[in-house]
């Protein structure tokens, strides 16, 4: 194996890489979508992809998601392996008809005659102002409809090993990622290398509670078993990386351990992701107590006093879990200090 | 125009002769409820998808409707395998997972049909993206109907295709109705080849269901294509003589009349071609037809239908 030595990387140079790397290895690859070969280059997780590949194999595309969805859809049947970049997945809903009707379908309704291997990269967004239709995780759409995968690396190291699967699987995989978590440094090695999809990752071992978090929500719950641990509730943090397939057997181990699941996603509850999280561990794990926790079940707001409100945070998350753990005690919440000693998620504008 | 060769005429005939006929068949079986699928017929609106197949290479790529047989059968995809995936069997094309809507045959160059209108079409726009990159002078045919054209993708896909000189053909099958709905209900003029050229793109119409006028334009537009002049665009006229979905004629229910039917089969091409071939040899022709698709049911009847455990194979790769 060449040399695999952990470097510090963000989780934005770890998706270029990624890309990178894939590109040298297979003439098939190639990267599509609106600005992937600007200036900025997708907050520079495509930067410096055309100068280096030329501009037949990095190329942005008219305002036309819908029919360059298609035209990825295509290209993969052709036995090409497109990477389609949104910058918000929001536009998403906009490509919902190629990716539900035809991206998932192909290969069932086909026969078995087709391969669709394609990549659709999408980014959520948060603060400064994002917005109503600039901050939706809506990956639970898509986990919802058999023939897609769904991905949602929380660092450095997963967003590399998810994209070079994701690159490398013969199936239209969704690449969930969050804005807030570009900056953020993990130790990568420089080698490429592939996560399996359908492995979780136990990122803090516990007793008390396990803490499912989803994308952006992962350091949020290992800030939130932070706070937890100086009241003696010993949480165990549970990163799915990917959504579909899902680690059913990581997180069932986890809550017959426990007895008890918060699961927390960067997304609404209602339907969500984390409702089916919530569903299997029932099912797997009967008796567990299960709580949920989410966007607040409204449009973002823009107003920074709103948008605080609309998000779950570290310290919203303790006080959620010490329900669940501790259900007859006091109400509690960590103090401020506190919450501010974990408060590592800075992020200024603009995007 | 001078006429093709008589083994051309030939060619062109038997390909609308079995359409005709296979669709003829299915039609008088659909009553028994073998056929396990909606199937929406092209009977009357061969012409097209035969004159523009035959004028390309076998490895080029056609792209379909769910109005889809008529394509399929010109590419030269087998019609006991359509049959038998009308039939839900096993042998289908789509191993009895697509039906009639979604007929595939990648070895012959026939992609996946949707049900969903306009969708495909800028598949294969991607499609034509790998074509271009290949380099080999394969081009790529988008058929769908007028409905399709209302649609954004439509839009979105003429710009891209020409944007990047793809070698795509899209030709517009318009037989001037979305389900019952006449396109003077649905589009504020019939300027269709003028948007198109607004593209900047060749755009031409053939109004009369012509076989050989479509065909000798389809050559000269693909040759363009071959040679990197990218994409182009047909729109063939041409009338739906049965109804949108299932084997009757429809003609009692008002929403058009049969006058208009009566002047499409003046011109009809089975027969119009059929005139230009000696009888015996027409004769013959037809008679392996009949061979055929006696032998495509019958494949359709004896094949076994998928086992249950299938239900869930190639929902992934």
């Amino acid at each position: 194996m060449p040399d695999a030595a952990p470097r510090a990387l963000s989780y934005v140079d770890a998706l270029r890489e990624a890309a990178a790397q894939e590109m040298e290895r297979d003439p098939r690859v190639f990267v599509m979508g609106l600005d992937v070969d600007d200036h900025k280059g997708i907050q520079g997780s495509t930067k410096g992809l055309v100068d280096r590949f030329g501009p037949e194999r990095v190329f942005t595309t008219p305002l036309s998601e819908d029919a360059m969805t298609g035209v990825a859809i295509g290209a993969a049947q052709a036995g090409l392996r497109p990477i389609h970049v949104h910058i918000r997945m929001d536009f998403l809903m906009l490509c919902m008809n190629q990716l539900v009707n035809i991206a998932a379908k192909s290969r069932y309704m086909y026969g078995g005659q087709v391969k669709v291997p394609m990549v659709v990269r999408a980014m959520i967004g948060k603060s400064w102002g994002q917005g109503a239709q600039h901050s939706q995780g809506l990956h639970a759409m898509f986990m919802h409809v058999p023939g897609i995968k769904v991905l949602a690396p929380s660092n450095a190291h997963d967003a590399k090993g998810c994209l070079i699967a994701a690159i490398r699987d013969d199936n239209p995989v969704l690449m969930v990622e969050h804005r807030l978590l570009y900056p953020l440094i993990a130790e990568v090695p420089e080698a490429p290398y592939a996560a399996r999809l359908g492995e979780a990752r136990v990122l803090r071992k516990g007793t008390d509670i396990t803490l499912l978090g989803i994308s952006a929500m992962v350091p949020e719950c290992l800030r939130a078993a932070e706070l937890l641990r100086e009241i003696g509730i010993d949480a165990e943090v549970i990163d799915p990386i990917s959504l579909v397939p899902f680690d059913r057997a990581a997180l069932a181990a986890s809550v017959r351990k426990t007895g008890r699941l918060l699961a927390v996603d960067s997304a609404w509850t209602m339907c969500g992701a984390s409702a089916e999280v919530a569903a299997m561990a029932a099912e797997d794990a009967p008796g567990v107590r299960i709580a949920r926790l989410g966007f607040a079940p409204t449009t973002c707001p823009t107003a920074p006093s709103l948008e605080h409100a609309f998000y779950p945070n570290p310290a919203v998350i303790a006080a959620r879990a010490h329900v669940l753990v501790r259900p007859d005690a006091k109400t509690w919440r960590p103090s401020p200090e506190a919450e501010r000693s974990v408060t590592g998620l800075n992020f200024k504008g603009p995007f | 125009m001078t006429r093709p060769p008589m083994a051309d005429l030939e060619r062109i005939y038997r390909s609308l002769r079995l359409i005709r006929r296979a669709e003829e068949e299915v039609a008088r079986v659909y009553p028994s409820d073998k056929i396990k699928s909606p199937v929406h017929l092209s009977i009357g609106q061969e012409s097209i998808a035969v004159g523009v197949c035959d004028a390309l290479r076998h490895d080029d790529i056609v792209s379909g409707t769910y109005r889809g047989h008529a394509a399929y059968l010109a590419k030269g995809a087998p019609l006991d395998r359509m049959m038998a995936e009308l039939y839900g069997k096993d042998t289908g094309c789509a191993r009895g997972k697509g039906g009639s809507m979604h007929l595939v045959d990648m070895a012959q160059g026939v992609l996946g049909a949707s049900a969903v209108v306009g969708t495909t079409i800028p598949l294969a726009a991607g499609f034509a993206l790998a074509l271009k990159r290949e380099g080999k002078g394969r081009v790529a045919v988008s058929f769908f109907g007028d409905g399709a054209t209302e649609e954004g993708v439509f839009a979105e896909s003429l710009n891209f295709a020409a944007l990047h000189r793809l070698p795509l053909l899209f030709v517009c099958e318009n037989n001037g109705y979305a389900i019952h709905e006449p396109t003077a209900k649905r589009w504020a003029t019939n300027r269709l080849v003028e948007r198109a050229a607004s593209y900047g793109m060749p755009a031409e119409a053939v109004n009369d269901g012509d076989v050989l006028a479509l065909r000798a334009l389809v050559i000269r537009l693909v040759e363009g294509m071959r040679a990197g002049t990218g994409p182009a665009f047909v729109e063939a006229k041409t009338y739906r003589w049965r109804e949108h979905v299932g084997p009757n004629e429809d003609f009692e229910a008002g929403y058009r009349g049969r006058r208009d039917l009566e002047a499409w089969q003046a011109t009809d091409q089975v027969v119009r071609i059929g005139g230009m071939i000696a009888p015996a040899r027409r004769a013959a022709i037809d008679a392996a037809i009949e061979t055929e698709i006696a032998a495509a049911l019958q494949f359709a009847e004896n094949s076994p239908v998928p086992d249950p455990a299938q239900l869930t194979t190639d929902t992934y790769a």
